[in-house]
């Protein structure tokens, strides 16, 4: 991974919302915008949005990942930084943008795009360094890195610092905590007895850890694990990382 | 083969996942492979900066390759080394057949060799009434059971001791059952010992061929691989096209970055180096050494840019001991020679995607592998572009079989998902929708699957487009 430059705090940001933050997990977007208007930001919404196409892209259909895509080189025109609440769209629209459309006009549109862009907890530690301050109760909770946040993204420090600013929060490391929980987008549908197989480890995992609720950044792998705790009978919450950090600092 | 014809992945998927001694024997195996490696490459960046240089020194080699085909064979030749071309496996065989029959051997003595996996070389000989014999442990062990590897370089590693206790008390005559290590090693060196002194032929394979010096390098931990290319009066050596390196000076990098990434050892107990049969005065070494160069498919990766990083590979199997997948169903169920990560991309592209493609479906795409690989294969992104040219004849496909898996069914609905993401009004009609059913969708298709072992996904009655509004943001 090359060396990412960061840019000093802007006045505007994008932000992308994330197709399944947007029809599954709105509460997370709200208080991931919420974050960073609490700094001084304005944050745009390009009402135009809509998926990173990661989907198409990951089940082998580059094309219909590519229009998509367009889609979005479209709708975040200005030169603002894009923020993604979501470390595998992130890695999608930073790492892959620039391979999807090599070769095709919109080359360098599509380089300049994945220059701006940043995931949401690097973002408010490397750019806005935000410091904040815990209001919650005691709580002992465990966070799940996303194998993209994790491994092309390389941000899941900034989350832990995150979570390291919250006094009253005390983190419990799974043991396996950089096991894949099996999501994989199109994966958990085509191979479901493998993905079955590994989002049982990771909520056995999670269970150990005593912890009463799991954080992540990615909603793919909340709605996997968090999914797979409900049917199995577990009874430990599942949040978004943005929507856990607005409730534990949000005065009332 | 016969296994592959019925090559089932579904099935043997279900079954290893359901088999607990297996999962269980499989995830210790691993997690010490895993430590192992980790304790002889402790500092990161020196770590990174090794697998730049094994992936530099790998390309070099591949972009001059048949050069130093050319090369390696007339340095070999020089050497007294007698190479030999093979297209494909059975060409493969039949010059190990030949060199067999001109010994009059009816057996043979075999070190640890993938490529002779590839050839299927075991069966191929016992039809021809010759006895290949395995000496390297685990070869040994699976090889008494009639299984094949289910690992690349630990190949019973879906045993644990007690099984091989039994599997030697019931193959081995006159055996008592033993779980004591050194009382199994010493038995299989019994039996080993007795065939080394009496085979005419040895076979081996190779872990780098120097093109400048025309040396096969041999890397193993027991010396069963220096006793079959030494001890036999004709030592055979087989190896894939993409072993040959252009110098000397290569082999230090990878040979760390091989002997650290397979079994987290500075270095193996022994590193052959062979340059030459036996010469005048020398007391031992074969009389005769023979190279068997094969292409297999080879060439054929190589003339596709992207694909030709499949052939960086340097066999190590960390891709394996890594994987999500392979820990929770080991090397059998991918019903092929090479299981795990490299077993994904190289398979489909070796025996096309019809036979084998259906193995790029089983990853998440989580990267684990990619980012151990000694040699940065991005393995990821291979799978996803034979995930693509299993649908797909265009945009420059090479491997066979492509756009076998194209169906109208799978079209449409990528094609109604682009619609949805790229027309901002279907957009906001499809999660409106699926806002109104909440988690009232008919359980079909995907989401049964899905709902397997989870509960449905629960749409919000508004979305985060519907609801930024009256936070007051803004759309640009
Ligand atoms: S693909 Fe990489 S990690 Fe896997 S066996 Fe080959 S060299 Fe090793």
């Amino acid at each position: 991974m090359e060396k990412q430059e960061y840019p000093a705090k802007p006045e505007t940001v994008y932000f992308f919302g994330t197709c399944l933050m947007d029809a599954i997990y709105p509460d997370a977007g709200l208080a991931a915008i919420r974050l960073l208007r609490r700094e001084g930001l304005s944050v745009l919404f390009p009402q135009g949005q809509s998926c990173c196409g990661q989907p198409a892209y990951n089940a082998g259909f580059a094309g219909e990942a590519r229009a998509v895509a367009r889609k979005q080189l479209e709708e975040f025109p200005k030169p603002y930084p894009i923020v993604v609440p979501s470390g595998s769209c992130a890695g999608m629209m930073k790492h892959h943008y620039p391979e999807l459309f090599a070769g095709t006009p919109e080359e360098d549109a599509a380089r300049a795009f994945s220059d701006r862009v940043y995931e949401l907890f690097e973002f408010l530690v490397r750019v806005l360094d935000v410091r904040l301050e815990d209001r919650g109760e005691p709580v002992t909770i465990t966070w799940h890195s996303s194998c993209h946040a994790l491994r092309e993204m390389g941000v899941v420090p900034y989350a832990k610092t995150l979570i390291g600013q919250l006094k009253n929060v005390s983190l419990v490391a799974l043991e396996r905590e950089t096991e894949c929980c099996g999501f994989g987008g199109t994966f958990a549908v085509k191979q479901p007895a493998l993905s079955a197989a590994m989002v049982a480890d990771k909520v056995a995992d999670i269970s150990r850890t005593g912890a009463s609720k799991v954080v992540a950044g990615d909603c793919g792998c909340l709605m996997n694990i968090t999914g797979a705790m409900a049917h199995s009978g577990v009874r430990i919450a599942g949040q978004h990382l943005a929507e856990f950090l607005w409730e534990r600092t949000h005065g009332s | 083969m016969e296994a592959e014809k019925t090559f089932d992945f579904e099935n043997n998927i279900e079954k290893a996942l359901r088999d607990d001694r297996l999962r269980k024997n499989l995830r210790n195996a691993m997690d010490i492979l895993v430590e192992k490696r980790r304790s002889v490459f402790p500092d990161r960046e020196h770590l990174e900066r090794l697998r730049a240089a094994g992936n530099a020194i790998k390309r070099r080699a591949l972009k001059q390759l048949p050069c130093l085909l050319e090369q390696l064979e007339a340095n070999c030749t020089k050497n007294g080394i007698q190479v030999h071309w093979a297209e494909d496996t059975a060409e493969a065989n039949g010059i190990v057949l030949d060199i067999l029959r001109r010994h009059d051997a009816k057996e043979v003595v075999k070190g640890k060799s993938m490529v002779s996996e590839e050839m299927h070389l075991n069966h191929f000989l016992q039809t021809h009434g010759i006895d290949a014999l395995e000496t390297d442990l685990g070869e040994f062990i699976i090889q008494l059971n009639h299984e094949t590897p289910s690992h690349i370089i630990v190949p019973a590693i879906h045993k644990n001791r007690d099984e091989v206790a039994a599997i030697f008390q019931e193959k081995i005559p006159d055996t008592p059952y033993t779980e004591n290590v050194e009382e199994l090693t010493a038995i299989a060196r019994r039996v080993l010992r007795e065939r080394f002194a009496r085979a005419k032929v040895g076979l081996s394979g190779v872990n780098f061929a120097i093109a400048e010096t025309g040396t096969l390098l041999l890397v193993e931990n027991e010396g069963n691989g220096r006793m079959c290319t030494t001890v036999p009066e004709v030592h055979v050596a087989v190896m894939g096209l993409e072993k040959v390196l252009e110098k000397l000076s290569d082999v230090p990098p990878l040979l760390r970055l091989l002997t650290g990434s397979a079994t987290g050892q500075l270095i193996t107990t022994y590193v052959n180096m062979i340059t030459s049969p036996r010469r005048q005065g020398e007391k031992d070494g074969p009389r005769e050494v023979h190279l068997i160069l094969l292409d297999n498919g080879r060439s054929h990766i190589l003339s596709d840019p992207e694909f030709r990083q499949t052939l960086l590979c340097i066999r190590c199997g960390t891709c394996l001991n890594h994987c999500p997948v392979y820990v929770r169903i080991g090397g059998h169920a991918y019903g092929h020679v090479y299981p795990g990560p490299i077993g994904k991309i190289l398979t489909p592209q070796m025996e096309g995607l019809r036979r084998a493609g259906v193995l790029a479906t089983a990853s998440s795409l989580c990267g684990a592998c990619a980012e151990v690989c000694p040699v940065q294969i991005p393995i990821p992104a291979l799978i996803r572009r034979l995930r693509r040219e299993s649908y797909d004849t265009g945009d420059g496909a090479t491997v066979a079989d492509a756009g076998y898996r194209s169906n109208l069914a799978e079209t449409l609905i990528w094609k109604g998902w682009e619609l949805a993401n790229t027309v901002p009004a279907l957009n906001r009609l499809g999660t409106r929708l699926a806002g109104a059913v909440g988690d009232k969708m008919p359980n079909r298709g995907p989401l049964k699957a899905w709902t397997r072992v989870r509960t449905a996904p629960k749409f919000a009655a508004k979305s985060l487009h519907d609801r930024v509004g009256k936070e007051g943001v803004k759309n640009e």
